[in-house]
């Protein structure tokens, strides 16, 4: 039964990008990917990765779709003919495509409990995480505390793409309180006043999946992600300048390094306490409670830092797109 | 996730490009997600009553992966948008030219 | 607790079914603006009932106040989102079926 839902998403999921091939009309392009993505995140959940569909969902289809809607309103809607044949990049990619599948012929069946990749790290993290760590979420578990540094560098990585994205466009400062006006949705009072519903739920649920990572699917990165949708949400439906007063730019480059900082630092103290960097059994008395401590001061940076990256990329897009002046 | 492979070569639209990078890596992801799937099992969250749990590894790795691609995608539209600005188009055959013109 | 089970199967079927009907006028009606109303279809009705054959599977525990606040949720934003769609298009100019005809009839005179 599982594996009938499977193979009809499959076969969505397929339909979907191959008919992105052929589209010239971009933004059914970029709407389609979205459904991608959704139906990606229908697999995940199918599959058991809750934690990952959560994400996929939220940015694959919230994120990302935003942002390339921006582009396009600055780029143009249609693709236009291409001048060199499709013929190398055809073969090219049937030879992939073929040395893709004799690779899976060889891979152990899908499923099965006794795959080498369930053979050594995996149960020691099944089976002592609840002991070392005491969280029921054991993704959260592995991603904040056993593998503590590769989040870190994931949290400077999305650190470094809002320094990116900022050096590249530039973000517009306060100010301008004419230009209010023109952008919003002024006529739409549906809009407006369900938003005005709508918003503060989006920000409870963001703290809600916050601090309830430990216990559920969530953390750090889907409420970062949340968070910054509600922000998006008000400056598309009130207009641009109302959300630049709300959440300053500023604040929001001060707000990202700080979410790194607190991730470093607790790290640095612990180290100052006489264990490793990272080591959260030193935080207090008690390791698990260390460890509770830890996690949760962790995902708090990591939390705060996605937000402001988020926010901060969405406002540089839209600044350009008012700079630019489309219909 | 061979569709988008064929997008990111053969797209004439740059932003057309990035879009088949995404499908490229959402389906990649796919893969290293169903090799951690248990037949079952359930979602690596401790309950009460229940034994056999998917393997929490592949998850952590690929949540790491997903936030660095949009990441990465924001950058890209970022450099798209001021390619636009500075050659005034996005297809590739048209910015080709232009940059031998230059 | 076989009665319950039958009536959130039936629910359940029911809701299915306008889904379907949904997304089958989504293909089969003419014009843009009956399309919106069409998928505005699996917005409305389709979530309430679906919605509600689930939860009459759970057991009054925390998932039922979960389910509940999805429900809620979905019911406020989705019709939103279907007026939005259609009141933007009608800002930027898309006319009616009716109004095209007529348009095209003037034309021809």
């Amino acid at each position: 039964m599982a594996v009938l839902i499977d193979l009809v998403l499959l076969a969505m999921l397929a339909l979907t990008a191959l008919r992105v091939i052929f589209l010239k009309d971009l933004f059914t392009v970029v709407m389609l990917f979205s459904i991608y993505s959704f139906l990606s995140a229908a697999i995940f959940v199918s599959l058991d990765a809750v934690d990952v569909a959560f994400t996929e969902a939220a940015v694959g289809a919230g994120i990302s779709t935003v942002l390339m809607l921006a582009t396009l309103a600055m780029t143009g809607r249609t693709e236009k003919e291409s001048e060199h044949s499709s013929l190398l990049p055809l073969i090219v990619v049937f030879v992939t495509g073929a040395a893709l599948v004799y690779g899976t012929l060889d891979m152990p069946p899908f499923g099965a409990p006794d795959n080498p990749i369930h053979e050594h790290v995996a149960p020691r993290y099944i089976e002592e995480s609840p002991k070392e760590v005491g969280l029921p979420n054991m993704v959260t578990s592995v991603l904040a505390s056993y593998r503590g540094f590769d989040t870190l560098g994931e949290t400077v990585v999305v650190f470094a793409a809002m320094i990116g994205v900022i050096t590249l466009l530039g973000v517009r400062r306060i100010g301008r309180q004419e230009e209010a006006e023109t952008t919003g949705f002024i006529a739409h009072e549906v809009l407006r006043t369900v938003a005005k519903l709508v918003i503060p739920l989006i920000v409870l649920f963001a703290l809600y999946v916050q601090f309830h990572g430990d216990f559920g699917p969530g953390g750090g990165f889907q409420a970062g992600v949340i968070a910054a949708a509600a922000i998006i949400l008000y400056a598309l439906v009130f207009g641009l300048s109302p959300a630049l007063q709300v959440v300053a730019p500023k604040f929001l480059m001060l707000l990202a390094p700080f979410g790194v900082l607190l991730y470093a630092s607790v790290g640095v103290y612990s180290m100052l306490q006489g264990g490793n960097f990272l080591d959260y059994n030193q935080l207090a008395a008690d390791p698990i409670a260390g460890q509770h401590y830890g996690i949760i001061i962790i995902e708090l940076g990591v939390g705060i830092t996605v937000f402001a990256v988020m926010l901060s990329i969405f406002y540089a897009f839209a600044s350009q797109v008012e700079g630019a002046n489309i219909k | 996730m061979m569709a988008g492979f064929y997008t990111v070569i053969s797209a004439n639209n740059l932003v057309k490009k990035v879009v088949g990078l995404n499908i490229f890596q959402t389906s990649v992801f796919m893969l290293y997600i169903s090799m951690g799937k248990v037949d079952g099992g359930t979602a690596p969250i401790v309950a009460d009553g229940v034994s056999l749990y998917s393997n929490p590894l592949p998850h952590v790795l690929i949540l790491t992966a997903i936030v660095v691609g949009v990441a990465t995608t924001a950058v890209g539209l970022s450099l798209i948008v001021r390619i636009k600005q500075a050659y005034g188009t996005v297809e590739e055959n048209e910015f080709q030219n232009k940059d031998d013109a230059i | 607790m076989f009665i319950l089970d039958i009536v959130s199967s039936l629910l359940l079927f029911a809701g299915v079914f306008f889904g379907l009907s949904g997304a089958v006028g989504l293909f089969k009606f003419p014009d843009f603006f009956t399309r919106v109303h069409a998928a505005s279809v699996t917005d409305s009705i389709a979530v309430l009932l679906i919605i509600g054959g689930l939860l009459l599977q759970t057991s009054f525990d925390l998932n039922t106040a979960k389910l509940l606040f999805i429900g809620l949720f979905l019911l406020m934003t989705g019709p939103t989102a279907s007026h939005a769609l259609a009141k933007s298009a009608r800002h930027g100019g898309l006319l009616t079926l009716a109004e095209t005809k007529a348009e095209q009839k003037e034309k021809a005179n």
